[in-house]
């Protein structure tokens, strides 16, 4: 059984004075996340992310599909007691202390209190705040108020996370502690679903993808997929004069993009001799030759787009 | 489900405790109450009234201020700041999350009042130099004043669960002085005839009579209340508080949190 069930969910908004003009937030999204993966949803601002974690939260309601998550339909409140939620920016209670915000957390998810005291000081320690247990939130940075949210999200060891932006506000060692954490969540057995925009987080992260753009579903893929689609290709960069002609080349290249006064072309291993004849020819400069190895921001841009965009010198 | 709003309750008290501005109120209102004594020289002859008067209008104005400043937050605040993001994904309820609010806010305003009191009584005994029968009947003044407390909070959540802070703010204080004039507003109405007369009696009746929870001038006479009226003001209190907050809970289930 999938851990998170999504089929066909859809948010409209109705906006203007009238509420006349309706505004998508998502568009017939269906997707399954598996138990013990790491789901890495994508997009640009406005692409629908947060929209998605909302509904999955039953923070608002779908105009149509469901979602269901271990089985459960969202709004189910025991489904509620096995998921964590770390909200985009977290704002906290700033007149507790981290450890009076966690009981109260703790207590509302059912949390034992003869566990508790044991419970706090050991999710405090696993984000670097037990020092700072018992000075009010008010006095925290933006990157301790994240992780006090992302310890409010495991504190109730849930089975499925759900991560809004988690890395957002991190300095870049904060980044890699919580890297580290989502790593041992995934240890744990734990499914986690989280949102971004830093590709590299994702890339590290993810066992597979989900890119959204303007609240609909663009594509959905391994990432180990990612890097085997595009072994035995090389990145070749060279600098031509002015009125070379390049079409030989360019007929060898998978792909051609312009970068500054540079070409960088795609060229399939077997076909890497013959661009070479075709550079001399030229008597373009061969500045660098790599091999490549595909990244999740090519297949981003690509369906971002709609199609990989393609930049050709005149 | 208790457990859940006791801890919502005692969250919502613990802000409120935590709040300065709410501090600064309680003071003024003591020190409202412990000046009582100074305007009671100027009255010879009628310390008691003008301090019994004096002190339970503070009690109620205050407590109302800190009702509707609160109340008008208790909700919307949670949705802008997004601190209720982490609340309803756990398996808290909506409308319990609006209950344990409620019951927290009326918690803070029953203290407060309590503390109020206690000023109140200190500067009776140090007018009379003791406390008599009569001066029990301040502790029924002192009910009603809390059910006025309990009321206009859930008039306050219903307002906000759908409209603006400040809208709200300005709802419930027009409706706790209209409120105060109901009866009046009665009469008036049986001046009237057709249309106007229904719609004046209608309006009448909608909104909560406070004036029959007003017992103070009655009470700084040193006379006492009819347990009828206790009995009747309580039930028309719990049934006027459960509708408005029903309303509440209602709008407040169908909302898409922004």
């Amino acid at each position: 059984m999938p851990a998170i069930e999504i089929s066909g969910l859809t948010k409209t908004y109705s906006v203007g004075f009238w509420r006349k003009t309706e505004r998508v937030g998502l568009k017939d999204l269906s997707l399954n996340v598996e138990d013990g993966e790491i789901f890495g949803c994508l997009g640009p601002n406005g692409a629908g992310k947060t929209t998605t974690l909302k509904l999955l939260m039953g923070l608002i309601y779908p105009t149509a599909g469901s979602a269901r998550i271990l089985g459960m339909p969202v709004h189910d409140p025991s489904v509620k007691a096995q998921i964590g939620f770390l909200p985009e920016q977290p704002y906290f209670y700033d007149y507790l202390t981290p450890n009076e915000l966690l009981g109260y957390y703790a207590r509302l998810s059912g949390v034992p209190a003869g566990d508790l005291p044991a419970r706090l000081y050991a999710t405090l320690q696993r984000v670097g705040m037990s020092e700072h247990a018992d000075t009010q939130l008010r006095k925290f940075s933006k990157g301790m108020l994240q992780r006090v949210g992302i310890a409010q999200a495991i504190l109730h060891d849930p089975k499925v996370v759900f991560l809004d932006e988690p890395m957002s506000g991190l300095d870049p060692v904060g980044r890699r502690e919580v890297r580290e954490l989502i790593e041992t969540l995934r240890d744990e057995g734990k499914t986690v679903f989280f949102s971004t925009h830093i590709l590299s987080d994702a890339e590290t992260l993810c066992d597979r993808v989900a890119v959204l753009h303007r609240g609909e579903l663009r594509g959905v893929r391994a990432v180990s997929d990612l890097v085997a689609a595009s072994a035995g290709k090389n990145e070749v960069v060279i600098q031509s004069p002015p009125n070379a002609d390049l079409a030989a080349l360019r007929a060898l290249a998978s792909d051609v993009r312009t970068v500054g006064d540079s070409l960088r072309l795609v060229v399939a291993a077997e076909k890497l001799d013959a661009a070479l004849d075709a550079i001399r020819a030229a008597r373009a400069k061969l500045i660098s030759i790599n091999p490549l190895r595909g990244n999740l921001e090519e297949y981003f841009l690509e369906h971002i787009d709609g199609a990989r965009r393609k930049e050709v010198a005149p | 489900m208790t457990s859940r709003l006791y801890h919502i309750a005692f969250n919502t008290f613990r802000e409120a405790v935590r709040d300065r501005v709410l501090y600064n109120l309680v003071f003024f209102a003591l020190l409202m109450v412990g000046s009582a004594p100074l305007f009671s020289t100027i009255s010879i002859g009628l310390e008691r009234i003008v301090l019994v008067n004096l002190g339970l209008t503070a009690i109620t104005l205050f407590g109302v201020v800190i009702a509707i400043f609160i109340g008008i937050g208790l909700v919307s605040k949670e949705i802008e700041k997004r601190t209720l993001y982490t609340v309803l994904s756990r398996p808290v309820r909506r409308w319990e999350f609006i209950v344990g609010k409620y019951l927290g806010l009326a918690a803070t305003l029953i203290v407060n009042a309590g503390f109020m009191a206690l000023g109140l009584f200190a500067a009776v005994l140090f007018v009379q130099r003791s406390l008599g029968m009569q001066d029990t009947y301040i502790l029924i003044a002192l009910y009603f004043i809390v059910l006025q407390f309990l009321v206009i909070i859930a008039i306050t959540l219903l307002f906000s669960s759908f409209s603006s802070p400040l809208l709200s703010a300005i709802f419930a204080f027009g409706v706790f002085v209209i409120g105060n004039f109901a009866d009046d507003i009665r009469g008036f109405a049986s001046l009237t005839e057709g249309v106007q007369r229904w719609l004046i009696t209608a309006v009448s009746y909608m909104v909560p009579n406070f004036g029959s929870m007003n017992v103070v001038s009655q009470v700084a006479h040193g006379q006492g209340v009819a347990l009828g009226l206790v009995a009747m003001n309580t039930l028309y209190a719990a049934l006027y508080l459960l509708a408005a907050l029903s309303g509440a809970i209602l709008i407040f289930e169908k909302r898409n949190l922004k």
